[in-house]
């Protein structure tokens, strides 16, 4: 089992976002997350792991270890990266069960669904539908 | 007397808005520009007046409606300085109006083995219509490149065009690099050999003077709403004798003469080309957008923008790590930009949470893009409303992204 439950690291993310009351800071706060995010290998970055966005690019490998998802991810664009540091923090080394049925809320209760408009093309919610099919699949095996 | 172009602003009610708690600094006109209350009545007004079907009703109301509609259609000829108005086709806009140009022009003359020669600086729909009916009709695209400066390559344009080529398709302004090509000689170089031209004119209509009989240019095509009218109308120009020659676009009601079970002929121009119910209202739109334009002096206003554009030019360049795409001759109302080490996209959402609207990304125009190894640019254009505190803004903002990624 992760350390902490979905629900509990969603618990903390939308505590911490909740102490900044304009974009500014959220959004340095979201650059803070993509900076810390670890970097990908640049050898997976290959083009079969690559979702291309006309905004900006996002790679992803995702693999299924003993029940558990297991995913590295990287984007081109800081901003993206914060935003799949948040996926990453919540569902890397999950079990797959639980990434399946995740109900992937956060981004609207963070508020920035709304605020960030392009998510289509940002490539976020392709790494979703990525990371639920590589659960289903694993949980097939 | 020609009115104050720094009194445009206060014309356009969406510019008064905040947006995330800034005043809002609107800089993606090259995308669509905003509308000002004289086009927004204009459309209402017609709405609570005047709304019927058009050509085919013989009470009041379908009369007023079809006389308005034809009103504009000699407004349009005449900005343009067409010698007809029965040469102007509304369409949906310039994506629709070179489509047109793409179908009934390739039905009519286009044979395997010929060549469509398009230009490296093309937006894509430019580009990918004449693509798509050279696979339909075997025929050969070719393309003309551009220079590291952002100038077409008109040398490269000459050995292009040969024996076989049917049509060269090129903008008059570039949307994401704002280059302004040189049409009346590119014009004179493909009829010296008997080849006629569309020209592309989305970038350039709101902002330079187009005479399509000074140019000669053989098809010219723009879009309403990118010159402060309603989205969803547009223009093709053209000559007589290519209407006269080419088929149908589309059929239907409207652009028929006698239907039979046996037989079809079909209406005058330019009729033949708009078929269906057309789009009144945003004709009537584009009218008083025409109206609002002729306000002002053309000469003042093209001045206004490209100081307007050079200062934004100068401003950018002086902050650190600021690459600015281009240094064409003559460039109009576009600075597409990137900043080293932050992405484009990063640097749009950054901007707007400022209050400042600008465009991120390919702009449309893959080929420039990978002609200059690059994912895509922030571009920042302008319009009749925008002023230096804009571009002050802008600059601000991009210095404030700056810090905030942390460099």
């Amino acid at each position: 089992m992760a350390e902490k439950s979905i629900e509990e690291i969603e618990k903390e993310l939308i505590e911490n976002f909740s102490l900044f009351d304009n974009w500014d800071e959220k959004y340095e706060y979201l650059i803070e997350l993509g900076q810390a995010l670890p970097a990908m290998d640049p050898a997976l970055k290959t083009d079969e792991r690559l979702v291309h966005g006309c905004q900006s690019s996002v790679w992803f490998d995702i693999h299924c270890i003993d029940g558990k998802i297991n995913f590295s991810v990287d984007s081109d664009s800081l901003i993206v990266r914060g935003l799949v540091s948040i996926l990453y923090q919540l569902l890397n080394n999950q079990p797959a069960e639980l990434v399946l049925t995740a109900d992937m809320h956060i981004f609207e209760d963070l508020g920035l669904w709304h605020h960030i408009s392009s998510q289509r093309s940002n490539g976020l919610n392709a790494v979703m539908a990525h990371l639920k099919q590589a659960a289903a699949d694993c949980i097939g095996k | 007397m020609s009115k104050n172009i720094l009194s445009a602003r206060e014309d356009f009610p969406i510019l008064k808005q905040k947006i995330n708690d800034r005043p809002l600094v609107y800089l993606d006109n090259a995308a669509t520009t905003q509308k000002p209350q004289s086009v927004i009545d204009a459309i209402s007004h017609y709405y609570e007046t005047t709304n019927a079907n058009i050509h085919r009703g013989n009470h009041t109301l379908a009369i007023q409606a079809t006389n308005a509609y034809e009103d504009v259609r000699k407004k349009v000829a005449a900005y343009i300085n067409a010698p007809s108005p029965s040469q102007i086709i509304f369409t949906r806009g310039t994506t629709e109006s070179i489509n047109l140009v793409a179908y009934s022009f390739g039905e009519a003359f286009v044979k395997p083995g010929d060549e469509i020669l398009v230009s490296e600086l093309e937006h894509h729909s430019n580009y990918v219509p004449w693509q798509l009916m050279c696979q339909r009709k075997g025929a050969n695209f070719r393309v003309i490149p551009f220079d590291e400066d952002g100038e077409l390559d008109l040398e490269a344009f000459k050995e292009l065009l040969n024996k076989k080529t049917k049509l060269v398709a090129v903008n008059q302004v570039s949307n994401s690099l704002g280059t302004v090509n040189p049409i009346d000689e590119i014009v004179k170089i493909a009829h010296a050999v008997n080849v006629p031209v569309l020209v592309d004119g989305a970038q350039a209509i709101q902002h330079l003077n187009h005479d399509v009989q000074a140019s000669d240019a053989d098809f010219y095509a723009f879009s309403g709403h990118k010159m402060y009218a309603p989205m969803g109308i547009g223009v093709l120009y053209a000559k007589h004798e290519w209407l006269m020659q080419m088929p149908p676009f589309q059929s239907g009601g409207e652009m028929i003469d006698i239907v039979t079970p046996n037989k079809v002929t079909f209406n005058v121009l330019p009729y033949k080309f708009e078929a269906g119910t057309p789009n009144v209202a945003d004709v009537i739109g584009l009218g008083a957008a025409l109206d609002y334009l002729k306000q002002f002096d053309p000469a003042e206003l093209q001045a206004y923008e490209d100081d307007l554009l050079n200062y934004g030019l100068g401003l950018l360049s002086e902050i650190p790590g600021m690459k600015i795409y281009g240094n064409p001759k003559h460039r109009s109302a576009i600075i597409p930009f990137n900043v080293e080490d932050i992405q484009h996209y990063d640097v749009g959402i950054l901007l707007d949470s400022k209050g400042v609207a600008v465009r991120t990304g390919q702009h449309c125009t893959q080929p420039i893009m990978d002609a200059l190894h690059i994912s895509g640019t922030v571009r920042a254009s302008l319009g009749i409303y925008n002023n230096r505190e804009d571009l002050d803004a802008l600059a601000r903002g991009i210095q404030s992204v700056i810090k905030m990624i942390g460099r």
